[in-house]
């Protein structure tokens, strides 16, 4: 039972990460119609940055966990103006080209001053420990992962949903046209919502510093379980990206603790739920069928 | 108020107005009758910016708006009323009346609204795509006038209504008209037309084929029944 509760624990606090990533992405997908490759190498920056600042500069966690998403956020309103703005009104191919080639650049600047090995970050000292709940000891430090992210994703769920501007965000992500024709300047929310996607994706790097090996391959290794995750929850759902993150955390969890037998089946587990999800609902789980423009 | 000159529009190669000119005074309502196809929608979609392909230019109170982006239209007091309805799914009826910010002199406030609409009122907090037909139409009509706009461009509100609900749309225009509301309609609806509207041009082919008043299309209902394929 103590196992089982454990795997369960495992798989919640990591799919606390694959949830602030794929709401950004999701955000960013509903806005800009851009399927934002560079989002793992914003969250390798967010870790690496938290890396730096405390080993070169001696900025703890706490400042980190501000000045990463906000700086890292900025960065990316930068790009957005700077490039991807650029290339919204073509084929949506091009933007993904655009963030791949991005993803590479940025990867392989922290490879050349830092190298590939995986640098150690230390939990800090107010969460360091573990936290009894009867059943085990709980890491202090993934308890607070979940319970922070837990909370980012209400926060966010609350903006969007009962406040005007997230019903300006809605309404721009499920109709431009119509919102533009309602005196809405849609073009003046999607580079705040850009930085703001790419913020959390820092920020969920920097969560990650303590607990996962930083390294700048350790956004690439994520993207792609990321983008699974979007799909199952369908593709620009806030809410299907969440769900989604937090069950496929838990599915990869417990895969790997009672498929462990069969390596193959437990590797590959994600994919196979994506494959049967599509199967089922083309448009993932809580996606809605695109009208026709 | 509006005054359209030599406009043509165009979807990618193929031409869909040819120099259009025409022109609606304030406090007029004008219905645009046609086939379908003649480009009365794509007409109504360049006043509000809408459409990308165009020539010529569009006139609002006087002033050049034939480069001014779609918002920029809205906030000068042109109120969108699409032929899908413009209903957001993602929006609940109440979020739908209030996302447009007010434009107008004269905007209903939400008391109003849904004082004269009780439907709207008891699914306030409904999607609004799970309303019917009609109740999304009358969403979108009273959507334009919470944000007090001056110019109402309707695409077709009375398409697929019950007789009941064709006169309540009726009653509407006439009352906003009242108020001093311009209204330019697209209407295949001759006999609705007539009962709202002080005059009504005829396109064809891209083209302003004929100007009428009312008693020119009562006169002439049934030759022009003919022509619409009604």
């Amino acid at each position: 039972m103590s196992g089982f509760a454990q795997n369960t624990f495992n798989g919640l606090v990591s799919g606390a990460f694959y949830a602030l990533l794929a709401l950004g992405l999701a955000v960013i997908f509903g806005m800009l119609r851009v399927v934002n490759f560079a989002h793992g190498a914003f969250y390798m920056l967010g870790a690496f940055g938290a890396y730096v600042l405390l080993t070169e500069v001696g900025v703890p966690f706490w400042a980190a966990l501000v000045i990463m998403p906000v700086g890292l956020g900025l960065l990316g309103m930068a790009l957005e103006r700077a490039v991807i703005h650029r290339l919204t009104k073509l084929d949506p191919l091009y933007n993904f080209l655009l963030t791949f080639g991005l993803t590479l650049i940025l990867q392989d600047l922290v490879k050349l001053r830092y190298g590939v090995q995986s640098s150690p970050y230390e939990t800090p000292s107010l969460l360091s420990g573990s936290v009894n709940f009867g059943l085990f000891d709980f890491p202090t430090y993934r308890v607070f992962i979940l319970g922070f992210a837990v909370l980012l994703c209400v926060a966010v769920w609350w903006v969007l949903t009962r406040t005007r501007i997230g019903m300006v965000v809605r309404a721009s992500t499920e109709r431009p046209d119509l919102t533009r024709a309602f005196g809405i300047d849609v073009g003046r929310w999607v580079t705040p919502v850009f930085g703001f996607g790419i913020g959390l994706a820092s920020l969920a790097g920097v969560l990650a510093a303590p607990m996962r090996a930083v390294n700048p391959l350790m956004g690439a290794d994520l993207i792609i379980v990321v983008f699974a995750v979007v799909v199952i929850g369908g593709l620009g759902s806030i809410f299907g990206s969440v769900a989604a993150g937090f069950g496929i955390g838990l599915v990869q969890a417990w895969g790997e603790a009672y498929l462990s037998a069969f390596p193959i089946v437990s590797q590959t587990i994600v994919f196979v739920v994506m494959a049967g999800v599509l199967l089922w609902r083309p448009a993932g789980l809580f996606g809605r069928e695109e009208a026709p423009a | 108020m509006l005054r359209i000159d030599n406009l043509s529009a165009f979807y990618g190669e193929a031409r869909v107005l040819r120099e259009v000119g025409l022109e609606v005074a304030a406090g007029e309502v004008v219905t645009l009758v046609g086939r379908n196809g003649a480009g009365k929608s794509t007409l109504l979609r360049c006043v509000m910016g809408l459409h990308a392909g165009q020539r010529g230019t569009v006139e609002l109170d006087g002033r050049d708006i034939t480069r001014l982006p779609a918002h920029r239209r809205a906030r000068l007091g042109l109120g969108w009323v699409p032929d899908d309805r413009g209903s957001y799914a993602t929006l609940t009826v109440t979020e739908n009346l209030t996302l447009p910010p007010t434009v107008g002199p004269d905007p209903w406030p939400l008391e109003r609204v849904y004082e004269a609409f009780p439907a709207l009122y008891t699914r306030r907090d409904s999607a609004a795509t799970m309303l019917s037909g009609g109740e999304q139409q009358m969403l979108a009509l009273a959507r334009v006038l919470r944000m007090g706009a001056r110019l109402l461009l309707c695409d077709e509100p009375t398409e697929g209504l019950s007789p009941l609900l064709v006169r309540q749309v009726g009653d509407l225009l006439r009352e906003a008209k009242r108020h001093g509301v311009t209204v330019l309609l697209v209407e295949q609806n001759l006999h609705f037309a007539t009962g709202v509207a002080d005059r009504h041009y005829l396109l064809a082919e891209g083209r302003v084929a004929e100007a009428m008043d009312n008693s020119e299309v009562r006169s002439r209902e049934r030759e022009l029944l003919a022509y619409l394929g009604i």
